[in-house]
């Protein structure tokens, strides 16, 4: 029979699956992919500070995530290099700082590998606790936001001009990624954080009609790549993390293929025609 | 509501009036039913002045136009004025409780976000479903409700955003820009539906057109940006000219009017300055200290057009040829 350990792998990636899914979807619809793994790759200065400062781990990878999204906000308002520049710099050296401060601790050893790739199948049930708390948390805040949040996604003027404070919604968005990044790391890893965001949400965009549909379609991706990522593992005795990230790549190009689609336009991917 | 270094000029309006009373700038014909009020408002980005001593308002059931070429600081004056872009100096004053309808220039939506013309219309806040439909058939894509926003053409997808925007009844309804991608007939058929919620709904409009010569015939002011007021005034309606009628056909000629700019100075293509008195300067107006050196200068965003052609700032030098085949395509 299965394990113990590795139910609690199941539950907890499914938690965190359901809990991504939605906040994938505004990734993709955001354009802000590598944002993300900015995000995420600042993670690691996150665990050696809260080795370096006997902080928590979870509350120090949350506050240097959200430190290194208000950087980047103060940064685009400044002007000059394109954001695109400044993910790059904020993104390699902040994984590099990490590591750096990480080598120079030569009193701790830490399991570099599980932080970059996770190790879902170490859960405890404390983890557990968190990952459905914070996932539950994350997702009421984002029913919350959902309507400001859409909103200036399609556009932040209308936004503005009809009383939705897009900044507001923007610096909340922030956040939650921060929190989710926090969550998720133990269990996918930092590298890996940004692939359970996007690929389900990619998936889930051609079989849906509505940004709300598209959400939950993610959410249940990401669960079936969870179950079917960790069911691959254990049969091939492959590493858990990148195991759930083939299964979602394989669900992704499943739904590329040609059958019973129902898109109107001719590949899945072709660009918007119409309106400019 | 944003008050960054008020500077209150009380000289007279730099700029010539045109029958309208607007010897002490607009807020003058402004009574307590102002919507939105624009004083000496002025936008910097980079060290250079998008547009500045700005002056109007928007009275509930009043339809204000602007016009100018490219670059002369229309959009930028709508966004000013419901709050998207902060003033750099002047203030904005907004009735409180403004509810606000917007159509943006320019709007994409990724591809990625599946959104239905339906979803759209509750964008910024929920609406009943007869609301909803009750809209879209106004602007004549009812059946369209299910499409893809994407899968639009340019003209619905006008219609679309046009929708969205009347859907929430608002009390200032800001058009940048409405008719761009829509024909001619669909064009016409526009204004007189602007016109029809205006009647219905006593909000006010703020327009942005693309035509410096040729506005709506139900617009109340037209102000002429270039940087600054250029001039300011009421439109003339199609339907008195015979010449334009023929041109226009009946039906448009009810709904567009002719905007005859009255400048005492002229924008010259080197961006120099032809004032009424044949001399030449700079800057519009070398008194009041708003016009620097560089104001239409030669930087790409203002000089980049021929004046005489495309803004129209000679005297009463209405063109008719963009009415040619092929030239009706938006600049």
């Amino acid at each position: 029979m299965l394990d113990d350990f590795f139910i609690r792998a199941l539950i907890a990636g499914v938690g965190l699956a359901i809990t991504v899914g939605p906040l994938g979807c505004f990734v993709v619809w955001r354009r802000m992919a590598y944002f993300g793994d900015t995000m995420a790759h600042s993670a690691l200065l996150g665990v050696a500070l809260s080795l370096l400062l006997d902080l928590n781990l979870m509350v120090s990878v949350f506050i240097v995530a959200a430190m290194v999204s208000l950087l980047l906000l103060a940064l685009q308002k400044r002007g000059g290099l394109s954001t695109d520049a400044l993910l790059g710099i904020l993104s390699h050296s902040s994984l590099s700082i990490g590591l750096v401060i990480v080598a120079f601790m030569t009193w701790v050893r830490i399991d570099l590998v599980g932080f970059l790739f996770g190790d879902i199948l170490a859960v405890s049930e404390a983890d557990i606790d968190i990952v459905w708390g914070g996932g539950i948390l994350v997702l009421m805040a984002l029913v919350m936001l959902w309507r400001p949040l859409l909103a200036s996604t399609v556009n932040p003027e209308i936004a503005e001009a009809e009383g939705l404070h897009p900044e507001r919604s923007r610096l909340f968005f922030m956040l939650l990624m921060a929190l989710v990044i926090a969550i998720a790391m133990k269990i996918v890893g930092i590298l890996l954080i940004t692939s359970l965001l996007i690929i389900p949400a990619a998936t889930a965009r051609r079989f849906s009609a509505s940004p709300e549909i598209m959400a939950v379609f993610a959410s249940l991706i990401g669960a079936v790549s969870v179950v079917g990522g960790l069911f691959g593992s254990l049969h091939f005795d492959t590493p858990s993390g990148p195991s759930i990230v083939v299964a979602a790549l394989v669900i992704f190009v499943l739904s590329l293929l040609p059958i019973g689609r129902r898109s109107r336009d001719g590949t899945p991917f072709s660009p918007p025609g119409g309106h400019h | 509501m944003s008050e960054t270094d008020v500077h209150l000029h009380t000289a007279a309006s730099p700029v010539p009036s045109s029958g309208q009373d607007t010897r002490n700038g607009a807020p003058a014909r402004s009574g307590n039913n102002a919507l939105v009020t624009l004083r000496e408002v002025g936008i910097r980005r980079s060290g250079r002045w998008l547009v500045r001593g700005v002056d109007f308002s928007v009275s509930r059931g009043e339809i204000v136009t602007l016009i100018g070429p490219n670059g002369s600081g229309k959009s930028t004056t709508a966004k000013t004025a419901i709050g998207v872009m902060k003033p750099d100096e002047g203030r904005v004053e907004k009735m409180s409780g403004l509810k606000v309808g917007y159509v943006p220039q320019k709007l994409a939506i990724d591809w990625t976000l599946p959104l239905t013309v339906e979803r759209l219309m509750t964008l910024t806040g929920p609406l009943k479903t007869a609301e909803i439909a009750e809209a879209l058939s106004s602007t004549g894509i009812l059946h369209l409700a299910r499409a893809e926003v994407q899968h639009l053409s340019g003209g619905e997808f006008q219609r679309a955003l046009l929708a969205r925007a009347i859907a929430r009844r608002p009390d200032l309804l800001v058009l940048d820009e409405p008719v761009q991608g829509v024909d001619f007939s669909g064009e016409i058929a526009l204004y007189d539906l602007i016109k029809t919620i205006r009647n219905r709904t006593g909000c006010g409009i703020l327009l942005i057109s693309h035509d410096l010569h040729v506005v709506m015939a139900e617009t109340d002011t037209v102000i002429c940006l270039n940087g600054h007021v250029c001039c300011r005034g009421t439109p003339q309606a199609v339907s008195q000219s015979p010449e334009y009628q023929r041109l226009f056909g009946a039906k448009a000629a009810q709904t567009l009017a002719v905007y005859n700019h009255d400048h005492d100075h002229t924008h010259l293509p080197d961006g120099r300055v032809l004032h009424a008195d044949g001399s030449l300067t700079n800057h519009c107006h070398p008194d009041d200290g708003h016009h620097r050196d560089d104001h239409h200068g030669d930087d790409t965003a203002v000089s980049g057009h021929v004046h005489d052609d495309s803004c129209g700032c000679g005297h009463s030098q209405i063109r008719l040829k963009r009415l040619e085949p092929g030239k009706r395509d938006r600049a």
